[in-house]
């Protein structure tokens, strides 16, 4: 049992990461090994916005394994020498936790071949790029992780975040919520559910070139859409397919630079809870997220069995 | 079938046993003189007219539901909760006559494991509304989630709006009525009483049906393993009228072309196995 929920306004910027903090943290008892959040801010801008990690939380509750921490500077700086071999020029750079950074870099548009040289340092993971995503996710409750990446003040039109029950891999980031759909900037996933056809997706998608990160089932939905992508299709047709091509129980989120959607799996085993009103539209696995937005009575709905939506911001 | 006949039982002639039941099912009929004297040990006598409200905005279900029981020791009969936020579990376990009124929505698991309650919900409730109800009437204005009435083993279960997938999974007896549309598998592994959907029905409908009866006004996307449509009668229709007008739902039905499903009774029968076989086979 993990928590999903997400939220859009339409034609204005709000306080998206307060929101999503209070979202989640009401959800907190569907998951309470992590808390992942994807933000969108105004993405105006031509630069991109990387966060990535060179290692993990190794705080108590964690599966991750303890390292000295003088390695992550030593990760960081091979970093930084990475993107500069690709012509990439460093604007920014923030240091949120001994293990975990935001850059705001200028590149050319090859992402992928940019992404590669990041992720070959060694355990270093990019957890987006983009215009205007942020993605972030850690270990603990929605107020611990907001907290520690300073997320109650971003501003922006729409969001989508997971807290997360660990049941198939480890606690640890790699394994939280949301997944960025590598190497398409502005991408990311949330899911709750199991994918009982996992590992033939994943050996399929590999030998296309798709690189997964983690071995959690979650992943895949955003590999899988990643690749739909790169074949041409729109968001809304790939979530379609991925109705037939993703088997097991399953209800995910996916969210793009200016839009948000929501699918979910035939049988309809898992919960999903709508609110639509002509400026904001708000769903999560249990009304009671919505509810800490709008505390009076609202019209809400569950979507049915095999739906696709797609809202734009 | 025991040894009851159509003759013995008023309840035949009110339609409420038009299913035919085989093998060697041991069916038990409700007595109401019997009805109007059975509590519970920890049950209250109330006055529907002492009526009172709880503001439940700041209240845990479990600190709520202690102070519905406190209300009723007193000698409450009518209890109105007010700002209950689509909370989990609120209005849970009430087993004795009681009004209980509940202005806003419910969250997940609302008034489950109740028997006796008049429940009237002015907004929507979330997954498995009224599970394992025993007996009772419980209302909701607006729409209610997945699992909506799971298990019910009686009462009148009435949504006005639309239900999400597997409505009456496994349940046992009692009625619910849809005034919308009901998701994929309603009545999924349902073994007696009657589903009532106005609306149109998702894939899979009656999936695994055991027993009981499935009566749908719109469309049916699909059949569930083993559900089969079965005639109307004049009894149904009769019995059709009389539920929707107490339930309160003005839609108009053309009941005649209502379909009718019930089970095939194809797949297997617990009735047909003797108690040893079927400890077996679950």
């Amino acid at each position: 049992m993990c928590g999903i929920a997400g939220l859009i306004h339409r034609g204005k910027s709000t306080n998206v990461g307060g929101e999503m903090q209070k979202m989640l943290q009401s959800l907190k008892h569907r998951g309470p090994d992590s808390t992942g959040y994807a933000l969108y801010g105004s993405g105006k801008s031509k630069d991109y916005i990387l966060r990535f990690k060179v290692g993990e939380n190794v705080k108590e509750g964690s599966s991750a394994i303890m390292e000295d921490a003088s390695l992550y500077d030593a990760r960081r700086d091979e970093v930084n020498n990475q993107i500069n071999e690709v012509g990439g020029k460093i604007i920014k750079e923030e240091q949120i936790t001994p293990y975990s950074f935001r850059y705001v870099i200028k590149c050319d548009d090859d992402l992928l071949e940019l992404a590669k040289k990041i992720e070959s340092v060694e355990m270093t993971e990019i957890l987006s790029l983009g215009q205007s995503l942020e993605l972030i996710k850690d270990i603990g409750d929605a107020q611990v992780v907001a907290d520690q990446y300073n997320l109650n003040k971003f501003n922006g039109t729409h969001g989508i975040g997971h807290t997360r029950m660990a049941t198939e891999s480890g606690v640890d980031i790699r394994s939280a919520h949301p997944y960025w759909a590598y190497p398409f900037s502005d991408v990311s996933v949330v899911h709750n559910g199991q994918l009982t056809n996992y590992w033939n997706n994943r050996r399929a998608l590999e030998r296309k070139g798709m690189r997964f990160m983690s071995s959690c089932d979650s992943e895949l939905i955003a590999v899988y859409l990643a690749n739909k992508i790169r074949d041409g299709y729109d968001l809304e047709d790939s979530m379609r397919s991925s109705l037939s091509d993703l088997d097991g129980v399953f209800t995910y989120m996916v969210a793009t630079k200016d839009k948000l959607g929501m699918a979910k799996d035939t049988m309809a085993a898992k919960p999903m809870v709508l609110y639509e009103s002509d400026d904001l539209v708000a769903l999560a696995s249990e009304e009671v997220a919505i509810r800490s937005l709008l505390p009076h009575e609202i019209d809400t709905y569950d979507p049915y069995e095999g739906e696709v939506k797609v809202w734009q911001a | 079938m025991a040894s009851i006949t159509k003759n013995e039982h008023k309840s035949y002639g009110m339609g409420l046993h038009d299913e035919v039941l085989t093998g060697r099912t041991q069916q038990t009929f409700f007595n109401p003189e019997e009805g109007e004297n059975f509590f519970y040990n920890d049950a209250f006598d109330v006055d529907f007219n002492k009526r009172t409200s709880i503001n439940v905005e700041n209240l845990k279900c479990l600190e709520l539901n202690k102070k519905i029981k406190e209300l009723m020791k007193k000698g409450y009969g009518t209890i109105v909760l007010k700002n209950p936020g689509a909370k989990h579990s609120l209005g849970v376990g009430i087993l004795q006559k009681l009004n209980l009124i509940i202005e806003g929505s419910l969250g997940y698991f609302g008034v489950g494991s109740i028997d006796g309650p008049v429940v009237r919900i002015s907004g929507r409730v979330g997954w498995s509304c009224a599970e394992n109800m025993m007996s009772g009437k419980v209302v909701i204005e607006k729409n209610a989630g997945s699992c909506f009435g799971a298990a019910i083993r009686g009462g009148d279960l009435i949504c006005k709006g639309s239900v999400g997938a597997r409505s009456g999974i496994d349940m046992k007896g009692g009625t619910i009525i849809v005034g919308g549309d009901a998701g994929a598998f309603t009545g999924f592994m349902m073994q007696r009483g009657r589903i009532i959907i106005c609306g149109d029905v998702g894939p899979n409908l009656g999936d695994s049906l055991y027993d009981g009866t499935i009566f749908v006004g719109g469309s049916i996307k699909s059949l569930g393993a083993d559900a089969v449509e079965a005639e109307m009668t004049d009894l149904d229709i009769s019995w059709l009228k009389r539920k929707l007008k107490v339930a309160e739902i003005d839609k108009k039905i053309d009941f005649k072309k209502m379909t009718k499903i019930v089970s095939g009774k194809k797949l297997w029968n617990y009735d047909n196995l003797e108690p040893s076989e079927r400890k077996g086979a679950i």
